[in-house]
């Protein structure tokens, strides 16, 4: 059974429809990717799937109908959303940010200080800076203190919006491997990009969405491969 | 003036400015949490003075069929909210904190009424009675409109402020009460005579300033508020829920409304209404403070008191007048020098 399926979703702003029907799986362990371009409704997918908009449809989470729950029970499921503008709080140190990733656990300081030294090992960046306020970190730093904070609530499903947005090409790339090297914890990833082929090279499973509906979807081998996709999202093959 | 009335001017300022920090700090804190300027904040601190001479003349409080009412009508709406949302679970916990919780204090002076019981135990359970009005306000009136604009809430807060001026004349009466000092004793510091009262305020108003600044540095809840002031979206993405940190700004600031109202009681006369001026003139604190900043906040309303003890020597029926024109300046001087919040997220 699939962690996560979205279930014939649909989410408008008043009249305008800004997600059509849209139904898509996640099973465990694996990486999949939405691409498509801006304005495709893919931030609103995600927002709506971890409860912060209102949408028609049903979300099925880890075997429970999560359809009708707030946000912070869904959280407290292990079902993370690392949103496009990072939100990370600004004013509070790296150490603090991380500290409050831990918030929805129960399980003890123990396991919670076990936690952040993983963080600190995949990221030695954020320990050199734990001290310093989330505000002054560069834009890559910021990124990978908002992963950091999301793994902290140690989730089973990680949905990741527009991660490369913003950054500079070499370190879009180490965005990339960092996430591919999640995957081997055990965690799940949902990505959505712009960046479709680091998406596509990085995630198993891929949907292409656009003007609010799922147009393809298919294994990450054979999109990459898809004239199609090439002519409209792949280009010549820089990032 | 000479120096000797200068010093004790100062030293008066200082005592009144202290409980102005006391409310400021509050007004700041439910601000940033919630987004709600808690207009009827002085209010609060009224009825604490109040609540405690009452129970000095040995009489009933008005404030227990308050808390009464209020609780009731809390968990009334707490269980259909949690019908609706088919969540009936959790009844007996809502029971508990909106029903029990707050009848237990509310019980005690009930029964104990007519019997004149220890200075310090009458304080204790003046604050115990006052501590839960606020967060069942928060129940009631503010959380069905919690996602309102800043200024739907503050309009919904003055009619707040006038229905709680009219319950205090309801509950109190019209005339002024003082209750008797907690100290009988005063120091001579510098050759100007200071009375223990003042030394007590002051005392009060740095010890809870502390205990603040330790909450929100050191423990995890008192983080989880901060990250909610910060940014709501990324608070909610960790699993902080809102409404329970609102409970949790509100129960605080309810606490330093009731410290400060303790505190005012043996010094100046209360009237049911007095309320009002004394939270404005805290807010002048608080904005002097931007709404976010404590220890600005703190520094603008100590600035207020000794302005206002000062303006009361020269003019005394200037004094309001006075203490409300720095007002003028130190919005220039903010509008000229903050960065607006919203423009701080942009990578």
């Amino acid at each position: 059974m699939a962690l996560l399926s979205i279930e014939n979703v649909s989410v408008s702003y008043g009249k305008a429809e800004a997600v059509r029907n849209v139904s898509l799986e996640v099973d465990r362990g694996q990486i999949v990717t939405v691409i498509g371009p801006n304005g495709a409704g893919k931030t609103s997918l995600l927002t709506s799937a971890i409860g912060m908009i209102p949408a028609s449809g049903r979300v099925v989470f880890d075997g429970v109908d999560i359809t009708s729950l707030p946000t912070e029970d869904r959280i407290e499921m292990g079902f993370c959303l690392v949103p496009e503008r990072r939100e990370l709080f600004s004013e509070m140190s790296v150490y603090d940010n991380l500290l409050l990733g831990a918030y929805s656990r129960r399980d003890g300081s123990a396991a919670i200080r076990a936690s952040m030294e993983e963080v600190y090992s995949r990221f030695p960046r954020l320990r050199e800076r734990h001290t310093q306020k989330a505000g002054t970190l560069s834009g890559g730093e910021r990124q990978m203190l908002a992963l950091g904070r999301a793994l902290m609530a140690k989730p089973k499903l990680l949905m990741l919006d527009e991660p490369s947005l913003g950054l500079a090409p070499l370190i879009t790339r180490e965005i990339f491997r960092i996430i591919a090297s999640l995957h081997e914890t055990g965690v799940s990833i949902l990505l959505v990009e712009q960046n479709a082929r680091a998406a596509l090279e990085t995630a198993s499973f891929g949907y292409v969405m656009e003007t609010g509906e799922i147009v393809h979807s298919g294994s990450s081998a054979t999109l990459i491969d898809d004239p199609r996709l090439i002519a409209t999202y792949l280009g010549g093959g820089a990032h | 003036m000479n120096a000797q009335i200068a010093a004790i001017l100062t030293l008066d300022g200082i005592a009144s400015g202290a409980i102005y920090v006391l409310i400021a700090i509050g007004f700041v804190l439910i601000f940033a949490v919630t987004r709600i300027i808690f207009v009827p904040f002085g209010d609060i601190t009224a009825f604490t003075a109040l609540t405690l001479a009452s129970l000095e003349n040995k009489h009933l409080p008005g404030t227990v069929g308050m808390v009464a009412v209020l609780a009731a009508m809390a968990t009334l709406m707490e269980i259909f909210s949690l019908w609706r949302k088919g969540t009936l679970g959790r009844v007996p916990r809502a029971l508990l904190f909106y029903l029990i919780l707050p009848l237990i204090p509310a019980g005690v002076v009930w029964l104990t009424a007519g019997t004149l019981l220890p200075t310090a135990l009458r304080i204790l359970l003046t604050v115990a009675v006052i501590l839960p009005i606020p967060p069942l306000l928060n129940r009631i009136v503010y959380q069905p409109i919690a996602d309102a604009t800043v200024l739907l809430l503050l309009i919904v807060s003055v009619a707040l402020h006038f229905a709680m001026s009219g319950l205090g004349l309801l509950f109190f009466g019209p005339e002024g009460v003082r209750t008797q000092g907690f100290v009988d004793y005063t120091a001579i510091i510098a050759g100007t005579p200071v009375s223990g009262q003042a030394i007590l305020i002051l005392g009060s108003a740095i010890f809870f300033s502390f205990l603040l600044y330790l909450f929100f540095s050191f423990t995890l809840t008192g983080k989880a508020l901060h990250a909610t002031a910060l940014n709501r979206t990324g608070a909610r993405l960790m699993g902080i829920r809102p409404q329970q940190a609102c409970t949790i700004a509100f129960l605080l600031g309810a606490l330093l409304a009731a410290i400060s109202g303790i505190l005012i009681a043996p010094v100046n006369t209360i009237f049911y209404d007095s309320g009002f001026l004394i939270g404005l003139k805290s807010f002048v604190g608080a904005i002097i403070g931007g709404m976010v900043s404590f220890p600005v906040t703190a520094i603008g309303s100590m600035l207020v008191g000794i302005l206002e003890s000062f303006a009361a020597f020269l003019s005394s029926p200037f004094k309001d007048v006075i203490v409300f024109s720095i007002l003028i300046p130190v919005l220039l001087w903010r509008s000229y020098t903050l960065v607006h919040a919203e423009d701080e997220d942009e990578e």
